[in-house]
C-alpha cells in the first residue's frame, strides 16, 4: 500500500484495440477483449468494491466482494473473473449485491481486531476503506468463536512484520510473490478456516527463501504485513518521486516521508523501469543516508599520516583548488584528473569532466565503468554506432528464446529478473552461459534450456563456436544481412573457419559441442532472440571482442531493431550509462564524440570558454602507473572507493600513497579517504536534485527528498573547485546543467527537467526525429548506417591457472550487498551477508581438506588474503568464486592488473588462486583414526 | 610474453593479437590508430621509448604499429 495512491483498475490491462462496448451503470465505455468487467467499470469512472483484486495481479475471485449483477445473466458474477462481452450491461450498485457485500464484510470484521485507531495501517487499509464503501454498521458475530485474534506474529525480517491475525487470506501476498517476483516463496497453507499464509513449509519469514523485495507488503490490503519503519514511526505525510541510486534497473520509488524523516520507499507503478516493482536494497536498504559514520563537514590534512581537521567549505574548497594549481604549475595540466562516479548524477557527472577538461586543463578523467561497462561502449560502438544497450526493459516480454551470458539477474538486476521470469514462465526459452549455476538455471517455475558451463575466460570462443553453427548450417538472417549490414563476407569467411567450430572449441571452453550446437540453433531459429549480459562478459581481456562478438550474433540472425530482440548490458550500477553518456571517458566528450574531433571540440570550446585537449587523457589504471612513475600527482575521486573496488589493491595502494594530492569526495571515510589530503563530504540520492541513465537509456529524474545534511550541493562544490581554479563555472540549477548538456548533446537535444517531469522519464535519443525518446533502437538502419561486422578472434587470457595457483577464481556480487557495500553494510542488509565467502567445488575443498566453514587462505601472484569457506557445486571444480562487499576480506587483493585489450577493464573475472587452510585443524574423524593408529602402537 | 614486461609494451602485443585477423601492415594501422585514439601521449612516448632501447618482447605486428607512431 502507498500514501500516494495510484488509479488500480483492480485486474490487469489487456493488449489490442478497445473493440468491446459495453455499458456500466449507465456509462458506456469500450475496452479491449478479454478485459474484466472490474476493469471496464474503472474506466467508466465506476469503483466496484474489492480486496482479493488489484491491477497487478490476475484475477483471482476470492473475496466475493465485486459482485455485480449483468443483464440476462443470472446470479451475482464476481467481476474481476467476468470477461467484458459487446453490449453487455453491468450494474454495480443494486440492493441484492449491497446486501452480499454487506454480509461478506461482516464475516471479514468478525474475524479481524477492530482496533482501528491504533492500527499502524490506519487511513492507508483497504480493509478499512471497504467497510466504508459497503455501508457496514454492525457485525452481528462476535469474537466468542474460533478467531485468528492470537495468531503470533512474525517479526524475524529486518524491515517488516507478518500479523496474520489482520490476515484475511486475500493471497494477494502469495500471489505477488509468484506472478511478480517470481520466488514462490509463499503459499496459503491449511484450507476454509484454517487458511493461513506461510512462508515456505511453516518457516519464519528470514528462515524462508523470502527475498525481502517487498511485494507482498506492497500488496497486502492490511496492515498483515507492514513496514517496520511504519510501525515504529507512524504512517508517512508527504510523497516524492524519485530514483533509486543501486543497480543500472533504475526503479522509480515515491519516498515517503512524516516530516523530514524518511519512513519508506515505495515502488512506483508508473515507473517505466520496475512498472511498480522493487527489491530488498532499493525497497528497504536506504538507512545508510542517515547512518551515523556519515562525514558531514568537510576535513583537510597536510599529509595522510596527519589527523583530520574539520573545516568549513571555503577552506576545504581553496584547499584544493590552491594545491591543484600548485601541482599544475610544478609539473603542468597533465599531472592532474579525476574520477566520475556512476552512483552520481549525470548534472554531478557532466560538471566534473567539465572542470577537468576546462579548469584543470587536461582530459585525465575516467569513470568508475572503466572497471566495469567500458567494453560494452567500445564493442557496440565498433559494432551497432551507438555505445548503450538496444532494448527497453519491457521488450524481453516478447522475447521467444533469451539468452544470459555472464550475468546474474537475480542478484544483480533483481527487479528486471522478475520480468524476465515472467517471461520465462509464459514459455520463452532460456540458455545461461555462466561458469557458475546461477540461480536462473533453476528455479521454482524455471530451467534453462541449455546451461553452457563454460571455463572462465573463453566466452569468446564460445560465441565465435555459437555464431559458427548459424553460418555453417544456414541459419544466417540473409535479407537483413544484406539490408543492414557491412563487411560480411569477411566475418562469415572467418567464422566459418573449422578453428570456431564447436568440435575445436569442445576442449578450450569445457561445453559438449553438440549441447552449444543445440543452444546456437535455438537461438538463431527463435522468432525473436534476445542477449542480456553483464560484467561476465566484460570484466576479461576480451571483454571488448566478446561485445563484438555478440553484436555479430544478434545481426547475424536478424535479432536487432524490434520488440524482444537486441543486445542489452545489464548495467552494474544506477548510473553506468548516464556517468558514460556525459563524458566522463579520457579519450570522448558528452555523447561519445571523440576529442580529437576538431568539429566537435569547437562546439564545446565556444560555449565554455577555453580551448581543449586534442588527445586522450590517462584511463583509471593509467592513472596508477602514472602516478608510481611519478607524472600524475593531483587526483579527485567523486564518490568511489578505488582503494576497495579496483584490481590489484596494492597498486592501487602504492600510486595513492604516491600523490601529492588525494580529494576524495564521499559519503564515508572509504578505504580510499584513508589516502586522502581532503575529504568532501557527499549528499546521498535522498539530497540530491537530477537525473539518472538507467541500462535502458532511461533518463529518470532524482528529487531531493530533503536538503543536503553536507550543507551543499555536489554540483555546486565542483562548480566553485573549478571557479577557484580561476574557470568561473555557475549554475543556479542543476536544470540549467541539463539544460547545457542538452545544447552540445545531439542525443539529449530534447531533454530537460521540465519535459522529465512532464512525461516522467525518457529514453535517449530524444531529439526531433524522436521526441518522445527512443526505447528500442537501430529499428530501420543502425546509428552507424549499416551495422558492421567485426571478426573476433580467440585470444586466450595471460591469466592462466599453473601448479602454483591451480585454481580460476571468479567474481561477484549478492542480492543483498551492493559494490564494495559503503551502503548496504550500513544497512540491516547484513542480516542476509554478514561476510565475503569463498564458494569452492566439494571436490577442490576435499583435496584440500578444507570443510564448510574453514577459514581459508586465497593467493593469486600479486596478494592474498584470508576468508571462510562454503562449498557449492555451483561452480564447477578448479573455480572458486567469491563477493567484494566487505572491505576486510579485500577479494581485490588477489586481482591482477590483466585488462581488457581495447579499454583497460579489468579482468576480474579470471584470476589463477590457490586454496589452502588458514590454520591446519585436525578433523574430529582424523583424530579417531590418529589415535587409533597411537592406540596400535602402544599394543604392539 | 613475460607478465613481468612493462604495461605498454602488454598492452600493444595485446591490442595486435585481437587485430590479428587482418594482414600485417592492416593491422598494424589499427593497432597505431587504435592507440592514437586512446592512449594519453605520455603513453605513447614511453612505449617508443621502451622499444628504442628493447624489442625482444615486441609482437610483429606491435613492432610496425609501433613505427608508425614514430
Amino acid at each position: 500500500m502507498s500514501l500516494l495512491k495510484e488509479p488500480d483498475f483492480g485486474t490487469p490491462a489487456k493488449d489490442g484495440p478497445a473493440t468491446v462496448s459495453l455499458e456500466v451503470d449507465g456509462l458506456s465505455v469500450c475496452v479491449p477483449q478479454g478485459t474484466s468487467v472490474m476493469r471496464a467499470a474503472a474506466i467508466a469512472g465506476v469503483d466496484v468494491p474489492k480486496l482479493c483484486a488489484t491491477d497487478r495481479l490476475e484475477a483471482f475471485g476470492s473475496c466475493r466482494l465485486c459482485l455485480v449483477e449483468i443483464d440476462g445473466r443470472r446470479g451475482t458474477p464476481a467481476s474481476c473473473t467476468t470477461p467484458v462481452a459487446d453490449g453487455m450491461v453491468v450494474r454495480t450498485q443494486s440492493p441484492k449485491v449491497a446486501k452480499l457485500r454487506e454480509s461478506v464484510m461482516e464475516l471479514y470484521i468478525s474475524d479481524h481486531p477492530l482496533d482501528c485507531l491504533t492500527c499502524s495501517a490506519n487511513g492507508d487499509c483497504e480493509l478499512q476503506d471497504m467497510a466504508g464503501a459497503v455501508g457496514l454498521r454492525q457485525v452481528r458475530y462476535g469474537y466468542e468463536g474460533e478467531n485468528h485474534l492470537d495468531a503470533v506474529k512474525d517479526q524475524s525480517n529486518p524491515y517488516f512484520d507478518f500479523d496474520p491475525s489482520k490476515c484475511i487470506a486475500c493471497s494477494r501476498c502469495v500471489r505477488a510473490c509468484d506472478e511478480i517476483q517470481g520466488t514462490f516463496a509463499l503459499t496459503i497453507e491449511g484450507r476454509g478456516f484454517a487458511s493461513k499464509v506461510s512462508p515456505g513449509a511453516g518457516e519464519s519469514f528470514m528462515d524462508s527463501e523470502c527475498v525481502s523485495c517487498g511485494a507482498c507488503v506492497q500488496a497486502c490490503p492490511t496492515a498483515t504485513l507492514q513496514e517496520r519503519s511504519v510501525i515504529q514511526l507512524g504512517m508517512p505525510s508527504r510523497s516524492v518521486i524519485t530514483t533509486c541510486a543501486y543497480c543500472g534497473v533504475g526503479c522509480s520509488f515515491k519516498a515517503e516521508l512524516r516530516g523530514d524523516e524518511l519512513v519508506r520507499m515505495v515502488p512506483h507503478k508508473d515507473g517505466g523501469a520496475n512498472e511498480g516493482h522493487s527489491c530488498v536494497k532499493g525497497r528497504f536498504a536506504f538507512g545508510y543516508a542517515t547512518h551515523p559514520d556519515r562525514v558531514l563537514r568537510p576535513m583537510v590534512r597536510e599529509k595522510i599520516t596527519d589527523p583530520w581537521r574539520e573545516v568549513d567549505w571555503d577552506e576545504a574548497i581553496d584547499t584544493v583548488a590552491r594545491r591543484m594549481v600548485d601541482i599544475r604549475r610544478r609539473h603542468g595540466a597533465e599531472a592532474i584528473g579525476a574520477i566520475t562516479s556512476s552512483r552520481c548524477t549525470n548534472e554531478e557527472v557532466y560538471v566534473v569532466q567539465k572542470m577537468v577538461r576546462a579548469a584543470f586543463g587536461s582530459n585525465n578523467v575516467d569513470t568508475c565503468a572503466r572497471v566495469c561497462h567500458s567494453p560494452t561502449g567500445y564493442g557496440l560502438k565498433q559494432t551497432f554506432g551507438e555505445s548503450a544497450g538496444t532494448q527497453d526493459f519491457r521488450s524481453v516480454a516478447q522475447a521467444d528464446v533469451i539468452v544470459v551470458i555472464g550475468a546474474n539477474p537475480t542478484d544483480g538486476h533483481p527487479v528486471f529478473a522478475s520480468r524476465m521470469k515472467q517471461r520465462l514462465r509464459q514459455g520463452a526459452k532460456l540458455i545461461v552461459v555462466d561458469p557458475r549455476r546461477i540461480d536462473l538455471v533453476r528455479s521454482p517455475h524455471i530451467e534453462a534450456d541449455h546451461h553452457l558451463q563454460l571455463r572462465p575466460g573463453t566466452n569468446v570462443a564460445v560465441v565465435n563456436a555459437m555464431a559458427h553453427v548459424v553460418v555453417t548450417e544456414d541459419l544466417v538472417d540473409e535479407s537483413f544481412v544484406a539490408a543492414r549490414c557491412e563487411e560480411f563476407d569477411q566475418w562469415a569467411e572467418f567464422i566459418s573457419r573449422a578453428e570456431n567450430s564447436p568440435e575445436a572449441v569442445e576442449a578450450i571452453t569445457g561445453i559438449p559441442a553438440a549441447e552449444l550446437r543445440a543452444a546456437a540453433r535455438l537461438y538463431a531459429q527463435a522468432p525473436n532472440g534476445a542477449i542480456y549480459y553483464g560484467l561476465g562478459v566484460t570484466e576479461h581481456s576480451q571483454g571488448s571482442t566478446m561485445v563484438m562478438g555478440m553484436a555479430n550474433l544478434a545481426m547475424a540472425c536478424g535479432n536487432i531493431g524490434r520488440d524482444g530482440v537486441g543486445v542489452n548490458p545489464l548495467r552494474g550500477q544506477n548510473n553506468v550509462q548516464g556517468s558514460c553518456d556525459m563524458g566522463s571517458f579520457p579519450h570522448e566528450l558528452p555523447g561519445y564524440r571523440h576529442v580529437s574531433d576538431d568539429a566537435v571540440r569547437g562546439i564545446f570550446e565556444n560555449l565554455w570558454g577555453t580551448a581543449l585537449l586534442p588527445d586522450p587523457g590517462l584511463r583509471i589504471p593509467n592513472m596508477f602507473d602514472a602516478a608510481i612513475e611519478g607524472t600524475f600527482r593531483g587526483l579527485f575521486v567523486h564518490g568511489e572507493d578505488i582503494a576497495q573496488s579496483d584490481p590489484n589493491v596494492q597498486h592501487v595502494l602504492a600510486a595513492l600513497g604516491a600523490m601529492e594530492l588525494v580529494v576524495v569526495q564521499d559519503l564515508f571515510i572509504n578505504e580510499t579517504a584513508k589516502f586522502a589530503h581532503v575529504f568532501l563530504p557527499g549528499a546521498s540520492f535522498l539530497e540530491k536534485d537530477g537525473t539518472f541513465t538507467n541500462a535502458e537509456r532511461r533518463i529518470n529524474r532524482v528529487r531531493a527528498v530533503m536538503k543536503p545534511k553536507n550543507g551543499m550541493h555536489e554540483w555546486d562544490i565542483v562548480c566553485q573547485i573549478a571557479t577557484a581554479m580561476g574557470y568561473p563555472m555557475h549554475y543556479d540549477h542543476p536544470g540549467q546543467i541539463m539544460d547545457e548538456i542538452a545544447s552540445l548533446t545531439p542525443t539529449f537535444a530534447g531533454v530537460s527537467f521540465a519535459r522529465l517531469d512532464e512525461v516522467g522519464s525518457i529514453q535517449w535519443p530524444c531529439d526531433d526525429d524522436a521526441p518522445q525518446g527512443t526505447p528500442i533502437m537501430h529499428i530501420d538502419a543502425f546509428t552507424r548506417g549499416l551495422g558492421r561486422f567485426v571478426p573476433t578472434p580467440f585470444v586466450p587470457t595471460d591469466e592462466r591457472s599453473t601448479r602454483r595457483f591451480p585454481l580460476i577464481l571468479t567474481t561477484g556480487r549478492i542480492l543483498s550487498q551492493y559494490n564494495v557495500g559503503a551502503q548496504t553494510r550500513r544497512t540491516a542488509n547484513i542480516a542476509w551477508h554478514q561476510e565475503d565467502l569463498l564458494e569452492i567445488h566439494p571436490h577442490d575443498a576435499e583435496d584440500r581438506g578444507i570443510a564448510d566453514g574453514d577459514e581459508v587462505t586465497l593467493a593469486s601472484r600479486v596478494g592474498q588474503t584470508k576468508l571462510h569457506a562454503r562449498i557449492s557445486d555451483r561452480m564447477p571444480t578448479g573455480v572458486v568464486y567469491t563477493t567484494f562487499h566487505y572491505p576486510v576480506t579485500g577479494a581485490n587483493v588477489v586481482t591482477t592488473e590483466n585488462s581488457d585489450w581495447a579499454t583497460n577493464c579489468p579482468e576480474y573475472k579470471v584470476t589463477a588462486v590457490q586454496v589452502a587452510l588458514a590454520r591446519p585443524v585436525v578433523r574430529e574423524q582424523e583424530a579417531h583414526a590418529l589415535n587409533g593408529v597411537l592406540a596400535a602402537e602402544l599394543v604392539d | 610474453m613475460s607478465l613481468n614486461a612493462p604495461a605498454e609494451i602488454r598492452m600493444i602485443n595485446s591490442i595486435a593479437a585481437h587485430f590479428g585477423y587482418l594482414r600485417t601492415e592492416q593491422a598494424a594501422t589499427a593497432v597505431a590508430d587504435h592507440i592514437r585514439k586512446f592512449w594519453d601521449p605520455r603513453m605513447k612516448q614511453r612505449l617508443l621509448l621502451l622499444i628504442a632501447s628493447d624489442t625482444r618482447d615486441l609482437d610483429p605486428v606491435a613492432l610496425s604499429a609501433a613505427v608508425l607512431l614514430r
